[in-house]
C-alpha cells in the first residue's frame, strides 16, 4: 500500500532523513519508532505531501506523491503531531469543513459524520469552540478530522502524546479498531505503545532505518546473547561453579532463593553456542536436577536503546 | 478553495475584526462624504471613492495581517496543504475571502450614490461606472499585497507593517518617481497603482489599466504561491 525508497531529505548541511526504505502492506499497523529528533515527522510530512523529499520515491496504493500529488492526498488521512484544528470553530463546523476540503461527497459525508464523532466519542462536544475543549478532545477531533473521507491510509504521527494514561489507553484501542479498516503508520517515541498496537516495527534513528520487524521477532533475533532463567535443586555456590565453567555462558547471576536447596538464576550465553545441553548433562551428573528452564527475549526496550545507542544493523 | 473561502469568511465574522474594519470604514467614509462631497456641494462621488482608497492603505493590512499567519501558527497550514487542493487553490480561497469583505465595505459605498441622486446630484455615469470599477480593482491589488505580506511571516504584526510599508509606497509612488529619472522611473511606474487610477476615476475606461490591476494582483497571488511553496523545501 505505501512504497518508500531511498527517502532522503536534508536541510542544507543536516540530513533529517537517510536513505530510508521500507514498505507497508495493506490493512497493517506500522510502528515508526525512534527517539526524538530521529527523523520520524520528517518522513511522515513526506509521505502525507506536506514536505518534498530530497530524493527517492514515495507511492501510495501506486500513485508517486511528487507526480501524482493530488491522488495520494485523497488517500491519507494525517494527524500531525499538532493537530490542525481551527480554535474559532465549533467541532461540527470544523469537521463540515474538513469534508469540504477533502472533497468528500456531500452525501458520503452525511453518512458518516455521526459515525465518525462516535467513534472517537465527541459527539456531546460536537457544539462546543475547539477553543474550549481540553487537549484529550482535541487530540479526537484532530484523528476525527483525520477519518473524514474515510481514507484508506492513516498518518497518526505520535497520536497519545501530551493525553492522560486513561485517554492513551482508549486511543490505543481505538487505534487498533481502526486497523481493521485502514493501513495505518503510527509513529512514537513510547515503545510499550508500539508494541501495544502494531503488527510491525520499523526503528528508525539519526535518519537511518536501524531495523524491521514484529515486536516478537526484533526481541528474538536482536543481541549477541541469549538470554533464559533456570531453576534448578542443589546449592547455588556449586551450581554457579559448575555453570561458570560451561563454554558459552557469559554471564550468570543467583536470582532468587526459591526453597532450602532451590534456587533460580539468570544467565546469559553467546547467541551461537547452545548451551542447554551441556547444562543438562553437567547437571545431571552431579545430580542437580533442573526444575525450570525458560527463554528470557531482550524486551523491546533493551533493543530500542542498544539500536540507537550503538547504531547497529540488524536483519 | 470554496471550502477555504467559506471557512476564512466566517472566521472574519466569528471575531469582531470584520466588524470593527467595516463599522470604522463605514463612520470615516461618512465623514469624507459629509464633508467633503454633500457639504461642498460636489455632484460626483469620484472624490470620495478617491479619499476612500486612501483609508484602505490602513484597512487591508489589518484586514489580511492573519489570513495566511494564523495557519502557520496553529499548525493548520499542514491540514491545507495536505489536503487535495493546490497551493494556487488555497491562496485563492484566502484572497477571495478578504475580498468578500471588503466588497461589503464597497457596497456599503453606494448610499452615498444614493443619497447624492436624492438630494438633486446627477453625477455623470461614466465617471461613476469608472470610479466603481477603479476602486474595485485597486481594491484587489491592495488585498493581494496584503495576502503576499502575510506568507512571510507567521507574526501578526509584522504582515501588518510590511503590508502596510509596501502599500504607502504604492501612494506615494508618483511622488518617488517624480524624483528620479530614466530607467529607474520606468521601472518604478510599473508599481504606480495610483496614477492609472487617477484616469479610471475621471471616468476614462482604458482596457489596459483594467488589465493592468488584474494582472497585478495575480502576480502578487502568484508570489504568495512561491513563498509558500518555497518554504516547504526549506522546513522541517
Amino acid at each position: 500500500m505505501i512504497e518508500i525508497q531511498n527517502l532522503t531529505k536534508h536541510y542544507g548541511e543536516i540530513k533529517a532523513v537517510e536513505d530510508v526504505n521500507f514498505t507497508v502492506n495493506k490493512g497493517e499497523i506500522l510502528g515508526f519508532l525512534g527517539p526524538n529528533g530521529a527523523g520520524k515527522t520528517t518522513t511522515m510530512n513526506i509521505i502525507t505531501g506536506y514536505i518534498p523529499s530530497t530524493s527517492g520515491t514515495v507511492k501510495v496504493d501506486g500513485f508517486d506523491i511528487m507526480e501524482q500529488p493530488r491522488e495520494v492526498k485523497k488517500r491519507i488521512g494525517y494527524l500531525p503531531e499538532q493537530p490542525p484544528l481551527y480554535m474559532d470553530m465549533t467541532v461540527t463546523d470544523y469537521l463540515d469543513f474538513c469534508s469540504a476540503l477533502k472533497e468528500v461527497d456531500k452525501k458520503e459525508w452525511k453518512g458518516q459524520k455521526n459515525d465518525i464523532m462516535e467513534l472517537v466519542k465527541i459527539t456531546h462536544v460536537q457544539h462546543r469552540l475547539v477553543r474550549n475543549l481540553s487537549k484529550g478532545y482535541r487530540q479526537r477531533v484532530g484523528l476525527a478530522q483525520a477519518l473524514v473521507g474515510a481514507p484508506d491510509v492513516l498518518v497518526l504521527d505520535e497520536p497519545t502524546v501530551g493525553l492522560d494514561p486513561k485517554q492513551i489507553i482508549e486511543i490505543r484501542k481505538l487505534i487498533k479498531a481502526l486497523g481493521k479498516n485502514h493501513t495505518i503508520i503510527l509513529s512514537s517515541h513510547i515503545l510499550p505503545e508500539v508494541s501495544a498496537v502494531c503488527e510491525r516495527i520499523v526503528i528508525i534513528n539519526k535518519g537511518q532505518v536501524v531495523a524491521t520487524d514484529t515486536p516478537e521477532q526484533l526481541s528474538k533475533n536482536l543481541g549477541d546473547y541469549t538470554r533464559f532463567t533456570m531453576t534448578i535443586a542443589g546449592p547455588d555456590k556449586k551450581v554457579s561453579e559448575m555453570l561458570k565453567q560451561i563454554y558459552g555462558i557469559k554471564y550468570l547471576e543467583v536470582q532468587s532463593k526459591v526453597n532450602d536447596d532451590e534456587f533460580s538464576y539468570v544467565i546469559e550465553a553467546d547467541k551461537d553456542v547452545d548451551v542447554r545441553k551441556p547444562i543438562f548433562h553437567r547437571l545431571a551428573e552431579a545430580g542437580y536436577p533442573i526444575l525450570e528452564l525458560r527463554s528470557l527475549g531482550m524486551s523491546l526496550e533493551d533493543i530500542f536503546l542498544q539500536l540507537t545507542t550503538e547504531e547497529k544493523e540488524v536483519n | 478553495m470554496l471550502a477555504i473561502w467559506k471557512r476564512e469568511v466566517q472566521a472574519y465574522f466569528y471575531q469582531p475584526i470584520a466588524y470593527v474594519l467595516i463599522g470604522l470604514f463605514f463612520l470615516i467614509s461618512s465623514i469624507y462624504f459629509t464633508m467633503g462631497t454633500v457639504a461642498s456641494g460636489y455632484a460626483e462621488i469620484n472624490y470620495l471613492l478617491q479619499n476612500i482608497i486612501f483609508i484602505f492603505t490602513f484597512i487591508i493590512p489589518i484586514l489580511t495581517m492573519r489570513i495566511l499567519t494564523e495557519d502557520r501558527k496553529n499548525g493548520t497550514e499542514v491540514l491545507l496543504v495536505t489536503s487535495p487542493s493546490s497551493i494556487t487553490q488555497i491562496v485563492l480561497g484566502k484572497f477571495l475571502a478578504s475580498f468578500t469583505v471588503f466588497m461589503v465595505m464597497f457596497l456599503s459605498t453606494f448610499i452615498y450614490l444614493a443619497i447624492l441622486y436624492i438630494l438633486g446630484g446627477a453625477p455623470e455615469i461614466p465617471m461613476v461606472i469608472g470610479g466603481y470599477l477603479a476602486f474595485l480593482l485597486v481594491g484587489a491589488s491592495f488585498i493581494s499585497i496584503g495576502v503576499f505580506a502575510s506568507s512571510l511571516t507567521e507574526n501578526q504584526i509584522v504582515a501588518a507593517i510590511i503590508s502596510f510599508v509596501i502599500l504607502l509606497l504604492v501612494n506615494l509612488m508618483d511622488a518617488i518617481i517624480s524624483f528620479t529619472s530614466g530607467i529607474l522611473a520606468k521601472i518604478l511606474s510599473v508599481f504606480s497603482l495610483m496614477s492609472r487610477y487617477s484616469d479610471m476615476n475621471s471616468g476614462i475606461l482604458d482596457i489596459t489599466s483594467i488589465i493592468y490591476y488584474l494582472s497585478f494582483t495575480a502576480v502578487f497571488i502568484f508570489l504568495t504561491t512561491r513563498v509558500i511553496d518555497k518554504r516547504r523545501w526549506s522546513q522541517g
